[in-house]
């Protein structure tokens, strides 16, 4: 049951990894592919994690934290660069 | 809550910072409870110069109250949206609403802005600089004035009496 | 029988955070403004990923005990999520993108004003940087 689900799971994740990147290479705007990229690296986290559970490793989970950490503060930094031209005020 | 002391200027972010450790670390041995105790003295002392005033939570047990609301909000919320989402006559009603804010402190304020991003149809897109006024982009909303009370009674009510009663 | 329980809430949580980051990119896409695709990803999304950190996490946890590791990203998911979505909210008013016709209300953010570049320093092309 859990491998059925397992697959399922995947491959939505996969689906929803490429609607991201169709996003943010179309995007018209710069915010809509910080947007995209951001989603991307969330789906991803989720996909580092069906890997560790397929694999039965639960070590993965620290490359999903890093991912997060990173990915979060990224974003923001771009924010900011686009809001004031500058990131460290 | 807990009144910081010298060693301790957050008292709460020590705690947190030492009960992280210890669910990364995945044991309770003496040395891991030793060594995050260390750190959760050490970088709240370095990092102190970085921080506003730590603000005061009167009622404690309120806030756990809040949490589970929020939480429950939070799946309803996504529920709401995949509908609209899915909906293929795709009839949306989007609208800028501007909130005006009874809170005062910083704190208290961004726990607001992030639970209205969190829960129906709503996400906070700008604070004025004034810091009266919050501006909400809502995705599908028939009264404006009616969400605006809404989201006064509950979740601003709350978090008053929580932080500022 | 509790085993199977125990894998039907696996593979239920598996599937509903699957179908909800699906339809939370699904909105990224089709939606027609930016400030209508930012619901999805800032809520939908979110809740997907934490719908499968909680089944691996409840997978993990059968055999050796509690492993509350993958709580923390979680956690760490809910508390950054609004927080970015307010960012881009912001740097989008910033940049006065042209909400959906239908959108009621008229934010002071994105009225125009006269441009503040100097000539030589204006926007090249559709770049809003100068």
């Amino acid at each position: 049951m859990i491998d059925m689900a397992l697959w399922i799971a995947l491959a939505l994740f996969c689906a929803a990894i490429l609607l991201n990147f169709y996003r943010a290479v179309v995007g018209p705007s710069l915010p809509d592919r910080i947007l995209a990229v951001d989603t991307m690296y969330m789906n991803s986290i989720a996909l580092i994690v069906l890997f560790g559970i397929w694999v039965n490793n639960k070590d993965y989970f620290e490359a999903a934290l890093l991912i997060a950490m990173l990915g979060f503060v990224s974003t923001i930094a771009i924010c900011k660069y686009l809001l004031r031209g500058d990131i460290i005020e | 809550m807990i009144p910081p002391t010298r060693w301790l200027p957050m008292p709460v972010l020590s705690l947190l910072l030492l009960v992280v450790w210890l669910m990364l670390q995945q044991s309770v041995a003496l040395g891991q409870w030793i060594l995050g105790g260390l750190l959760a003295i050490l970088i709240p002392m370095i990092c102190r110069p970085f921080w506003e005033r730590q603000p005061t939570i009167k009622r404690p047990l309120k806030l756990v109250g809040y949490v589970f609301r929020v939480l429950g909000d939070i799946v309803t919320a996504n529920l709401q949206v995949s509908k609209l989402i899915l909906d293929p006559r795709g009839r949306m009603r989007p609208a800028f609403v501007e909130y005006p804010l009874t809170l005062k402190g910083n704190f208290p304020i961004t726990i607001l802005a992030s639970t209205i991003t969190m829960t129906p149809g709503t996400v906070s897109a700008h604070l004025r600089l004034d810091g009266r006024t919050l501006l909400i982009h809502a995705l599908d909303v028939g009264d404006i004035n009616a969400l605006i009370d809404d989201i006064h009674q509950r979740y601003e009510r709350p978090l008053l009496e929580i932080f500022e009663s | 029988m509790l085993e199977t329980i125990i894998e039907g809430v696996i593979a239920f949580m598996l599937i509903a955070g699957g179908a909800f980051a699906f339809i939370g990119s699904l909105g990224l896409t089709h939606l027609k403004d930016f400030y209508m695709r930012l619901h999805g990803p800032s809520k939908t999304t979110t809740l997907g990923v934490g719908c499968t950190l909680i089944g691996s996490l409840i997978y993990f946890s059968r055999e050796d005990g509690p492993i509350i590791q993958e709580l923390l990203i979680t956690i760490f998911a809910f508390i950054t999520a609004p927080v970015s979505a307010h960012m881009l909210a912001k740097s989008a008013l910033h940049h006065k993108l042209k909400p959906d016709p239908r959108t009621r209300g008229n934010p002071v953010e994105l009225e125009s004003e006269k441009p503040k570049h100097a000539v030589e320093e204006a926007p090249q092309g559709d770049s809003p940087l100068p």
